[in-house]
């Protein structure tokens, strides 16, 4: 083909164009849409209750993923410090995923369980309360500020819609799970709840 | 992989390479000839005369291209990539990951040889088992218990001869293990707010101090014997076994003072040791146990470490 052509033919050159940046996407991407290691989630990863999810929207405002990843690479450093490398299948239910992709703050796939809640409110609250070296900001509003618990349910009928499996009853439920308990609860939540279900897998 | 996504990706990583080595002999072997009669142009006119050239490549920036494309069938042969095909290598991420933790593992093992066997009470006397474990407590520790073991509002002092949930390696290693769950219920309803102030002068006098208000605190004497003693001992000297702490010694967990004595009584206090078995394993969760009985004189109901048996030198 005569590149003149193509060169004063935009729709052409806009085809053309796209076909040759679509083979990556095709061959990288697509596949995985269909792969069950992505779509399956792993062993024990269940959706967030209700608390969670409302804590995890308030990770997601306030932008902790951009300090704190959760994506445990499988390389020896990270999970001995870590735990278990993360897998896809943790990440079904996350909408969008959490994977992040710079660490000021260490990784926290895994960090359920590793504090006890009065530590994450302390720490929350002024992290240099519990660890003098920390340079994270301190979040002290969310001990007050309350869940709008009008929008629990709502939040988890759209996820139903993309594939998250709520009953009706976990969303007829929502705003009762919610009512009256603040932010700070929430996030602890869901922090507490990072990695559990990696905790029985065997490699 | 299923088969048709199998030969989707080797489907389309092959027309590529292909098409690319296509482009590549295309623009660069055409018309010989042609360049003879001298550099071919694209055939574009600006401004009436000016042309654009349409010479070949240089042959090394060519050589790169062609360099690439071989490397990526080279790449393919060897490593996974060309759809479920795995690679001559064999190499896969979780089996490097495997590779390097074993050697790491084969390490730990070596250095941790010399520490087997040992009981808690002798590696805690071994310069070498402590350093090892100040660096874990260092790592995994030290957020709650402070860099120098003496904790903070919330996270007990671990130089405290008397530890909550007991002093005997035997105990610090299940608290290490398993982690504790201390729960102090509200006492509020019970007492009432007289009552919590009695009993919150009785139990500041506890610890040798005299109490601000001692008619109160004589008072709180009776009530701190029918309520509070089922946990804390008739002496207020605690229960390991429960986890209530010791209140006669200087060894406070949320603080001394009448104002935080009253806010426990009144409220109650629930804290949780998280476990750490699963986390660091059986031989890291001894070594820091060693570390924490280090820290304070050993026990007095605990026996005496068995002094008859040597340990050979250089182990």
């Amino acid at each position: 083909m005569n590149h003149a052509k193509i060169e004063k033919n935009v729709g052409l050159l806009g085809v053309l164009t796209a076909i040759v940046i679509s083979v990556g996407g095709l061959v990288e991407i697509v596949p995985l849409y269909f792969s069950s290691q992505v779509t399956d989630p792993a062993p024990g990863v269940v959706p967030y209750t209700a608390l969670q999810l409302e804590g995890r929207d308030v990770y997601l405002r306030e932008g902790c993923y951009n300090c704190h990843s959760q994506m445990i690479r499988p390389l020896r450093a990270e999970t001995e410090r870590y735990g278990h490398y993360s897998v896809a299948g943790e990440s079904v239910y996350d909408h969008p995923f959490q994977f992040g992709s710079k660490r000021t703050g260490p990784d926290i796939a895994r960090v359920g369980g590793r504090y006890s809640d009065e530590w994450h409110r302390a720490h929350l609250n002024n992290p240099r309360d519990v660890v003098p070296e920390s340079n994270m900001p301190g979040f002290p509003w969310l001990a007050t500020a309350k869940i709008d618990s009008d929008l629990t349910a709502k939040k988890m009928s759209a996820l139903r819609t993309v594939g998250v499996p709520y009953t009706d009853a976990d969303i007829a439920g929502a705003k009762a799970a919610v009512e009256g308990r603040t932010e700070q609860e929430a996030l602890i939540d869901y922090l507490q709840h990072l990695g559990l279900a990696s905790k029985g897998w065997k490699n | 992989m299923s088969g048709f996504w199998n030969l989707w990706i080797a489907g389309l990583v092959t027309l590529n390479i292909a098409f690319l080595v296509w482009l590549l002999f295309v623009t660069a072997n055409k018309k010989k000839s042609d360049q003879d009669a001298g550099p071919e142009t694209t055939g574009h006119t600006w401004d009436g005369d000016l042309k654009e050239y349409n010479n070949p490549l240089p042959r090394w920036w060519l050589g790169i291209f062609y360099g690439s494309i071989a490397f990526a069938i080279i790449y393919l042969v060897i490593y996974p990539g060309f759809g479920s095909f795995a690679g001559t290598a064999g190499w896969s991420q979780v089996g490097q990951w495997s590779a390097q933790k074993a050697d790491a593992d084969a390490i730990v093992t070596r250095e941790f040889k010399r520490f087997e066997g040992k009981s808690v009470a002798e590696l805690s006397t071994d310069p070498a088992a402590i350093k090892v474990a100040k660096n874990l407590f260092a790592a995994n520790c030290a957020m709650c218990h402070g860099s120098d073991a003496h904790g903070g509002k919330g996270y007990p002092n671990l130089t405290s001869p008397n530890l909550t949930w007991g002093r005997t390696a035997d105990d610090i290693v299940a608290t290490i293990s398993n982690g504790r769950m201390g729960a102090m219920p509200s006492w509020q309803a019970v007492l009432g707010e007289q009552g919590v102030v009695q009993v919150a002068n009785y139990v500041y006098s506890l610890s040798g101090r005299a109490a601000p208000d001692a008619a109160a605190a004589a008072a709180g004497k009776e009530k701190f014997a029918t309520i509070c003693s089922a946990c804390h001992g008739p002496d207020g000297k605690g229960n390991k076994a429960l986890g209530a702490p010791n209140l006669t010694d200087e060894y406070w967990i949320y603080g001394s003072s009448l104002d935080t004595i009253k806010e426990t009584v009144t409220n109650g206090r629930t804290n949780r040791m998280p476990a750490w078995l699963d986390t660091l394993g059986e031989q890291k969760v001894k070594l820091l146990a060693a570390y924490v009985y280090s820290l304070a004189p050993p026990p007095a109901e605990a026996p005496a470490p068995a002094a008859a048996e040597p340990t050979p030198p250089g182990t």
